[in-house]
């Protein structure tokens, strides 16, 4: 199991690197600063050499490359390019906010499905079954920003016409607030429940037909004939095998969903990485751009390190190759 | 007389499908007795899986559902018993040997723990360590080498002889009455499959189990079987001892199968197979499902109309054909034409 | 029973055999071969929800592609006197109208036939990239496999939207073909990745090895052996491709910076409509329902479509 992890750690590192030319690479080739820069009116001279200097954007671009790596490095993606802020801080409290969201959706989606999908498969066919499906399809056929709009506005018409704050439908907290923790649950309500309808949608179905495809297999039929209860039969046996494709399954998309809840964020107004990716983007800042690319990606890297070792203690037949 | 250990009287056993009812077991009845190893021996599609699978409520119903027969174990009959009750029986008194054994063994489990898992399922006072060695013991029985190391192995990492052979371990943790195999070798190498038959046998004789084969491989029949019930088309078309099926066949389907096996010994001028293939189990050919296919029939209209029972005759093991007393005629025209010796309506 | 097992069987049938056989009965061994199409086809017909959801969507396809003549109004011509008005059968304001009289309805069905437009394009850029580089890449394999697997990795690394979001907003979008071009570059790693599993499954496959004892190309090998036997869960993902990108379509529209105006979409409907939303409430929802409807019917088609075409799938 070692030897196991520290492979696929090692092989991360080439990807990391890959990942990172990719971003600062690709950026440059959709975008040039220096034009863009020209762009903004009241720029002085001044400003904009300054600029010029600290970016290195007289270099050749494999030199710029080399001094944003060191600044990602040792200085936290180092500053922005106009307003000279650095990026590291507000990054991080992107990162932060986001994930208070995305843990906690993320959590509930993976027990509701897997719950949803094993009692789905058991009942095959059953009213239970068709209902679930029905609302599973739903979930995937909704947009998601749609779904976030109707559930403030249902949130807000309760309000106007009962006066009940059930929850609430901006940002992430009141100051003041008389209970700050149940303020920030308030607050996070309606984004959590739009991030989690959609992946419970997504994963209860993958959890249904992995249940499913282990409930027709022969060791499911040799533990019966044991004489084991069904309970045994289908918690022991059956569940052991049909969640390994949901945990990686999550896990893998756990690394994408730093980066993914761009649209729940913008409009519930969380201050999370969604919010600092739109603003950025709105004002053009490319080093903010990339170092955001950047966090995104190593959480994906990260995850796909994590889902691989979880797969491997879960099903031992992938230890050994 | 003794009385049977397991018998099972009129079996009927349908599934509902998209494209019609298959009938998959028509009407099945045969005994078993204490100690005798059984050959049930029937093409895919005869219904012998599904027969002893439904005796321990293994099918899935729905879609399947036993329609009416009685499977009598030890006097009493189980079918429809409640599940609590059932699970009572698999393994500790009726146990079960599956075909492929890669598949039949949780990957994620050790070999060990699955067989140990027998144990403590019907043992519940049983602890770890008892199980563990008494499990051990089985896997030496069964002759795994290091029973002590790979007992904490996985499936995958046992070669397709030792699964099987962990699986009979499996099979015989709690001394069953009764053992059933369902094509057993079928998965196996040649070699192997000589190897885990003996094993089978050690098995039966530490245990005095009576054993059931179900196999399409007569070679298997004729090394293991006491006893054998021909199966075609769902039903039993003929039993009688290996002696009788193998040197005097009386059902066609029965001699069409002896016909058909080329012979290393003497000489042998053509193979003879059965031509045709073997009836849909959804529509079936009214009159004996065999009379498609049946060299002695010629469309005669008691074939075509009018199902056979299984009965015996005046000197003979049972056998169902409208025609069975034709049959040691039939066999005589045919070992001439294929140059395989024969005299008196028997085989050499 | 195949009608090749019949085939094989009657070719066995030796002389001998016929010879000892004239008066054989066949009866009761009909044997009703269909072709896999055939199979499949019927499969899908007898999904009902697959069928209707495939009735309704010919209905809203053939709607919003005759929506000139369709639609009851234009789709950017205010009408003041009738501003603001909610759903209602006067003037056939079905969906009702906006704040300077532009009737909902025809606008909805305008953004749809872009959606359609749009995802349409994705869906076939993205499947024919992604089978070429699958292909190659399953069928080849070795070292060819593991760079372009790789390469369908790190496009994978990077979150999709915010790639999108960046592309179109640096390269400028507002064009349905241009958006439908970025959705497409980053659409066809799953196709790729799925033709890669499959070819790779099927290359071990013996009608390969006899394919290629009998001295076939590789062009032949792949596209006359392996390629048909792809080509079922080459549409299922296609028709999935098609549901998520008329999502994300809608998602890029919404914030600004998918299809923008003058080219109608659906996604910019909603959000023009976002901030009356407990006021006039039929103008962000009936978008939006239209969005779930198209993608919902496609879903069912494509689930219908993976029932038939993949015989594992269905319980016995």
């Amino acid at each position: 199991m070692g030897t196991f992890i520290a492979r696929r750690m090692l092989y991360s590192i080439p990807v990391l690197v890959a990942a990172s030319m990719l971003v600062f690479f690709g950026m440059s080739l959709v975008t040039d600063p220096l034009s863009q820069l020209r762009l903004i009116p009241n720029l002085s001279q001044e400003t904009l050499q300054n600029i010029i200097d600290r970016k290195h954007l007289d270099e050749p671009i494999i030199i710029q490359y080399g001094f944003w790596v060191r600044d990602m490095v040792f200085d936290g993606f180092g500053t922005s390019a106009i307003g000279d802020n650095p990026i590291w801080p507000d990054l991080k409290r992107a990162i932060g906010n986001t994930l208070q969201l995305v843990l906690i959706s993320e959590a509930i989606a993976v027990v509701l499905a897997v719950i949803l999908g094993v009692m789905s498969a058991k009942k095959q066919y059953s009213f239970f079954d068709y209902t679930t499906t029905t609302i599973s399809f739903f979930g995937f056929s909704v947009p998601i920003f749609w779904f976030a709009l109707i559930l403030q506005a249902l949130v807000t018409t309760f309000f106007l016409k009962t006066g009940i704050r059930l929850f609430y439908t901006f940002g992430q907290s009141n100051l003041g607030a008389a209970n700050p923790f149940l303020d920030r649950i308030q607050h996070m309500a309606l984004p959590i429940i739009t991030l989690a309808y959609v992946n419970v949608a997504t994963y209860s179905r993958y959890q249904r037909a992995a249940m499913l495809e282990v409930l027709h297999s022969d060791y499911i039929r040799t533990a019966r004939a044991k004489g084991l209860s069904e309970r045994a039969v289908t918690m022991k046996h059956g569940l052991r095998n049909a969640l390994i494709p949901i945990v990686t399954v999550a896990a893998l998309n756990f690394g994408g969903v730093l980066g993914g809840a761009v649209i729940t964020e913008t409009i519930f107004a969380w201050p999370g990485m969604g919010k600092f990716f739109i603003d950025s983007l709105i004002r053009g800042e490319i080093y903010t751009l990339m170092a955001w690319l950047m966090v995104t990606a190593i959480a994906v890297i990260v995850m796909n390190l994590i889902a691989d070792i979880i797969y491997g203690w879960l099903d031992p037949r992938i230890r050994y190759d | 007389m003794t009385e049977p250990v397991l018998a099972i009287r009129d079996l009927v056993v349908e599934f509902d499908t998209p494209d019609g009812v298959v009938h998959a077991v028509d009407g099945v009845s045969y005994e078993i007795y204490p100690g005798e190893t059984l050959g049930v021996v029937g093409e895919s599609g005869s219904g012998k899986s599904v027969t002893v699978l439904s005796a321990l409520g293994l099918i899935q119903m729905p879609p399947g559902r036993i329609v009416r027969g009685e499977v009598i174990y030890k006097g009493r009959d189980i079918v429809g018993l409640p599940i609590d009750q059932l699970r009572k029986i698999r393994n500790k008194e009726i146990a079960m040997v599956f075909q492929d054994p890669m598949t039949s063994l949780n990957p994620v489990f050790t070999v060990g723990d699955q067989i140990a898992e027998a144990l403590t399922a019907h043992n519940e006072k049983m602890s770890k360590d008892a199980a563990r060695a008494e499990t051990v013991g089985l896997l030496e029985m069964v002759g795994v080498p290091n029973p002590d190391r790979r007992y904490d192995q996985y499936p995958h990492e046992y070669s397709g002889g030792m699964r099987q052979r962990a699986m009979i371990a499996m099979a015989m943790a709690n001394k069953p009455s009764v053992l059933i195999a369902d094509e057993p070798t079928t998965a196996l190498d040649v070699t192997i499959q000589a190897q885990v038959l003996e094993v089978m046998k050690v098995a039966q004789e530490e245990t005095g189990a009576a054993t059931i084969i179900i196999t399409h491989d007569l070679g298997v029949v004729a090394e293991m079987a006491d006893r054998i019930a021909v199966m075609y088309g769902g039903k039993v078309v003929e039993t009688g001892t290996v002696d009788q099926i193998y040197h005097t066949p009386r059902h066609p389907y029965t001699l069409g199968l002896m016909m058909s096996l080329p012979r290393i010994t003497g000489e042998m001028k053509r193979l003879l197979p059965i031509p045709g293939n073997p009836p849909s189990l959804i529509n079936r050919p009214p009159g004996c499902s065999f009379h498609p296919r049946c060299r002695m029939s010629e469309g005669r209209e008691l074939c075509r109309t009018v199902v056979p029972d299984l009965i015996s005759g005046a000197e003979d093991h049972p056998s169902a054909c409208h025609f069975r007393d034709e049959v040691a005629d039939e066999l005589l025209r045919e070992a001439a034409a294929t140059g395989i010796a024969a005299q008196g309506g028997s085989l050499g | 029973m195949t009608d090749q097992q019949v085939r094989i069987d009657e070719a066995l049938e030796t002389e001998a055999t016929r010879a000892s056989l004239d008066s054989v009965h066949l009866e009761g061994l009909e044997i009703q071969s269909l072709t896999q199409w055939q199979l499949a086809r019927r499969k899908f017909l007898q999904h009902r929800l697959a069928m209707t959801a495939l009735i309704v969507l010919t209905i809203i396809f053939l709607a919003a592609l005759f929506a000139d003549w369709v639609a009851p109004y234009p789709f950017d011509v205010p009408n003041v006197p009738d501003r603001s008005l909610a759903p209602t059968l006067e003037g056939f304001h079905i969906f009702g109208t906006d704040k300077i009289g532009r009737d909902y309805f025809s606008r909805t069905l305008y953004g749809t036939r872009t959606s359609m437009y749009v995802a349409f394009i994705v869906a076939s850029l993205s499947t024919l990239l992604g089978v070429a580089v699958g292909g190659i890449a399953g069928y080849y394999g070795g070292k060819l496999d593991n760079l372009l697997m790789r390469l369908t990795d790190l496009f994978l690394t990077l979150p999709f939207l915010a790639i999108l979001l960046v592309l179109s907003s640096f390269l400028g979008a507002g064009n349905p073909i241009r958006v439908a071009f970025i959705l497409a570059f980053l659409f066809w790693t799953t196709t790729a990745r799925i033709v890669r599993g499959e070819f790779l499954g099927l290359r071990e496959k013996e009608f390969v090895e006899a394919a290629k004892v009998l001295g076939a190309s590789d062009n032949r090998i792949i596209f006359r052996h392996i390629l048909p036997n792809t080509v079922g869960p080459i549409i299922v993902n296609a028709t999935l491709t098609v549901a998520a990108a008329i999502l994300v379509e809608a998602a890029l529209s919404f914030l600004g910076f998918g299809i923008q105006p003058p080219f109608p979409a659906l996604g910019k409907l909603i959000s023009d409509g976002q901030d009356s939303l407990t006021t006039q409430w039929w103008l962000a929802t009936f978008p939006g329902l239209t969005i779930i409807l198209i993608a919902l019917c496609i879903n069912f088609i494509g689930d219908g479509l993976r029932d038939a075409l993949d015989p594992k799938q269905r319980v016995k």
